[in-house]
């Protein structure tokens, strides 16, 4: 049996390059921007104009004077799809009374519009806040309550904050890289960070507590099982016990997802791409870096914090 | 083994109850027992879709004045007027819901035509009938369009900022001594707010007229307000009419409309009376004769915007004015061709996990499909017994849901082909597979669970709602199989393996995967 949890030192190694970079992208796109990713319409107020001609005949200059006429400064505007799909998103900022029929109806004098296939969203920049305390109050509760369950769920093993925590190392870890690919993207292909950006970011966060609980729960079941044996090779035997289940969960997760990638509609593939990127650090995050970090921990080869070596030695109270 | 050939029994049921209620065409049963024409026993369902989807357009809006000088009962009736207002437009799809203290969500599916329901909702719609008596009849068509001060917009004001004392008056009422000596000095100030919210008034109903009206000075008698005769709550009833030539509103009076109105037009024959609308002069003709109990009002309006008028005198005024705080308007089309997309992928996405399941553990694999279907079945026919209004994201968590469904069952066959390892005879690795593996499953759905708990309340904040329907839907799919991955496929795989092939499987252990 091959020992994963021997070789720990490579995987934070590579989880550590891994986050700098994200986090690099995050501190570029804050130099470049002013904010680490770029936020969308739900969280900062603003307009989005999607629409579609149905011929050529209109270009980014001739869209551009017509929002400049009812007086939106600065629209940022978009090709979507082909070039040949003639579908364009606009945005600007909010203006409360601003009908979008008016300037849609300005638009429809650079060509025809598919007038089925517009889409209009206006959010105040009130709401945006709102929207945005929530965001926080979302992640802040997460953490919380995700922590508390696993403590929980674990009390009866030696040590149960030990597991919470790294469980929350790894979540932690899983965010971080799904913000460093929202700022990435944002930068390369102009994705906008929403409501349902968050709600992907919270989505894996339980799947990754899912796939670390997994394994937590064969070490807990593990350990009265194998009294004597060092924790490491519990440890080990544990990931090596549940590795087909991560990997064949993971792939069914992926199925679906690959699917609606391929064969699903626009709006969603930006959500479904970074659930994607997610529960994949996901099952990396729990096997490499939750579990491993469990080791250190109680080898006590983690800075400031204590270990105790012969944990697994003594009989388990469980 | 009795007790899973009873569980197949309910098992076989549930899904063909579920297979028919999730059917598009199903929309509930009635049943007449004894054939006396009437029915005994009703049951509905029907298929919700967001506007996502259908396409439509949603408005949120808020009250356009300080929180605290209205009440939860104006919010209440403002949405009651809107709701009124919507179902008048002939949409009896259209929800409209109060949300929290501030606002109200519109919800118009189907709606194409902005222009139109943004003026029927938004609009106050607050109709005077101003005194107007002395004012030169020559000029008055001058003023047509322009705005009016009248005691009612005063009055309206006082109300509000006198709410507004109360309320401040209750939380100081320890340290308020010297209010009586600031009497004189409030009623100015109440003044100049009256000013300051019939600018709000002319504001809303600027919008809704030619840009040039907007700047202009009201109009007034000598500084002072004109008297306002009634209002629109006079009226019992207005339909828009037409001479063929331009179109007018009739209006009937009530009762006390009439005791009001009979002698005011009596007294004022050969006077000039004020129509006033949201603080606005539509016309302002000559009194020709005593009215008890109606009139017109004429005003130059084309069809619309006589038929529109018509539809809110009669829904009644606005108690408080709004403005649009989030607007949203999706293509018909546009959502179809994006769940017809979602499901196409879907089935694709679904199929691949079924062959993946069969192909990869075999005969528990065979046993895990079958959940999986009954899994699908039970969740669509939910959507419809909820009801759950399915959006994109609602569709994309059940998919999403779909694909994580299989986890239980894989740590379930995981667990058993590592018992038929170790050496332990078929049916002690099967039951050890399940009971093992319970604690797992149960452990890790929960962490999930709990984030669609958390994703829920997020989703109630009125600008992230479109979260809530994916946490539903996800949290819907987890609860359902924490059932399905264990109790459906335990009796599929039981009737498979301990019951019909025992023997065939247990010589052949491949069929199992190992």
């Amino acid at each position: 049996m091959f020992n994963i949890v021997e070789k720990r030192r490579w995987y934070y190694a590579f989880s550590g390059i891994v986050l700098l970079i994200c986090i690099g992208f995050m501190v570029f796109s804050a130099i470049d921007t002013g904010q680490p990713f770029r936020l969308s319409i739900d969280f900062q107020g603003g307009a989005i104009y999607e629409f579609q001609f149905d011929e050529p005949g209109a270009t980014e200059d001739s869209i551009r004077g017509v929002f400049e006429s009812f007086g939106e400064d600065n629209p940022i505007i978009q090709q979507l799809g082909d070039e040949e799909d003639y579908r364009w998103s606009v945005r600007v900022n909010f203006a409360e009374d601003q009908s979008s029929q008016e300037i849609l109806t300005a638009l429809e004098e650079l060509a025809q519009l598919e007038e089925e296939n517009e889409s209009v969203e206006q959010v105040s920049p009130t709401i945006g806040r709102e929207v945005t305390r929530a965001a926080l109050l979302a992640v802040l509760a997460a953490s919380v309550v995700i922590t508390g369950f696993i403590v929980i769920a674990f009390r009866k093993v030696p040590n149960a904050l030990r597991y919470g925590l790294c469980a929350i190392a790894a979540m932690t870890h899983d965010v971080l890289v799904v913000l460093g690919i929202a700022a990435l993207f944002g930068f390369l292909l102009g994705w906008e960070v929403d409501a349902l950006f968050l709600t992907a970011v919270l989505t894996v966060v339980g799947f990754s507590v899912q796939d670390s609980i997994v394994v937590f729960d064969r070490i807990r079941e593990n350990i009265p099982k194998h009294i004597g044996e060092p924790y490491e090779t519990i440890v080990n035997r544990s990931i090596w016990e549940t590795i087909h289940r991560s990997l064949a969960t993971q792939l069914n997760a992926f199925f679906i997802m690959i699917a609606i990638l391929l064969f699903g509609g626009d709006s969603i593939r930006q959500f479904i791409a970074v659930l994607f990127i997610g529960l994949l650090s996901g099952t990396y995050s729990s096997i490499f870096v939750a579990v491993p970090l469990l080791v250190s921990w109680e080898k006590g080869q983690i800075p400031f914090l204590k270990g105790d070596e012969n944990i697994a030695a003594q009989p388990a109270e469980a | 083994m009795r007790s899973h050939y009873q569980w197949l029994i309910v098992i076989v049921l549930l899904a063909a109850f579920c297979l028919w209620v999730a059917l598009p065409e199903t929309d509930g049963i009635e049943l007449d027992f004894d054939s006396d024409g009437e029915v005994d026993f009703s049951f509905s369902v029907s298929e919700s879709l967001g506007l996502d989807i259908v396409g439509g357009q949603r408005v949120l809006l808020r009250a356009d004045i300080p929180e605290d000088a209205y009440t939860a009962a104006d919010l209440e009736e403002a949405a009651n007027n809107v709701s009124r207002r919507v179902n008048g437009l002939g949409l009896s799809e259209a929800t409209v819901q109060v949300q929290g203290s501030t606002r109200i969500l519109v919800e118009l599916p189907g709606v194409t035509d902005e222009e139109e329901a943004r003026r029927t909702i938004q609009q106050t719609a607050q109709l005077e009938f101003v005194n107007f008596s002395g004012v030169d009849s020559g000029t008055i068509s001058l003023y047509e369009g322009q705005p009016v001060l009248t005691s009612q917009q005063v009055e309206i004001e006082q109300q509000r900022q006198a709410l507004l004392e109360q309320q401040g008056g209750e939380a100081d009422t320890a340290g308020g001594s010297d209010e009586a000596a600031s009497d004189e000095a409030e009623l100015t100030e109440v003044e100049g707010q009256a000013i300051a919210a019939i600018d709000t008034l002319f504001a809303v109903a600027g919008r809704m007229l030619p840009a040039e009206t907007e700047q202009l000075e009201p109009l007034t008698r000598g500084g002072q307000p004109f008297e306002t005769v009634m209002t629109g709550d006079g009226l019992s009833a207005a339909v828009a009419q037409t001479d063929g030539v331009s179109w007018f509103i009739e209006f009937e009076l009530t009762g006390e409309g009439g005791d009001v109105f009979g002698p005011f037009t009596a007294a004022s024959i050969g006077q000039p009376m004020a129509i006033v609308l949201d603080g606005i002069l539509i016309s302002a003709p000559t009194i020709q004769a005593r009215l008890d109990t109606g009139g017109v009002i004429t005003g130059g309006f084309s069809e619309d915007e006589a038929k529109q008028l018509a539809l809110q005198l009669r829904s009644g005024a606005l108690p408080i004015p709004l403005s649009v705080e989030s607007f949203s308007k999706v293509g018909a089309t546009l959502g179809q061709e994006s769940v017809n997309l979602s499901i196409r992928a879907g089935a694709v996405g679904i199929v691949v996990v079924l062959s993946f399941m069969l192909f990869y553990y075999r005969v528990p694999g065979l046993a895990a499909d079958g959940a999986l279907i009954v899994f699908i079945l039970l969740n669509l026919a939910l959507f419809k017994l909820i009801p759950v209004t399915l959006t994109l994201p609602a569709i994309t968590g059940f998919l999403i849901s779909v694909g994580t469904a299989v986890d239980g069952n894989i740590l379930i066959f995981e667990r058993l082909k590592e018992e038929l390892r170790d050496g332990k005879n078929l049916d002690d690795a099967l039951d050890a597979g399940f009971d093992r593996a319970w604690t797992s499953i149960r452990d890790s759905n929960l962490s999930t669970i709990i984030i669609c708990g958390i994703l829920f309340l997020f989703g109630q904040t009125p600008g992230a709602s479109i979260v809530s329907g994916f946490a539903i839907t996800l949290a819907l799919g987890l609860i359902l199989n924490l059932f399905t991955a264990i109790i459906v496929t335990r009796t599929f795989l039981y009737i498979i393996v301990k019951g019909l092939f025992h023997d065939t499987i247990d010589q052949r252990r491949w069929l199992l995967g190992t």
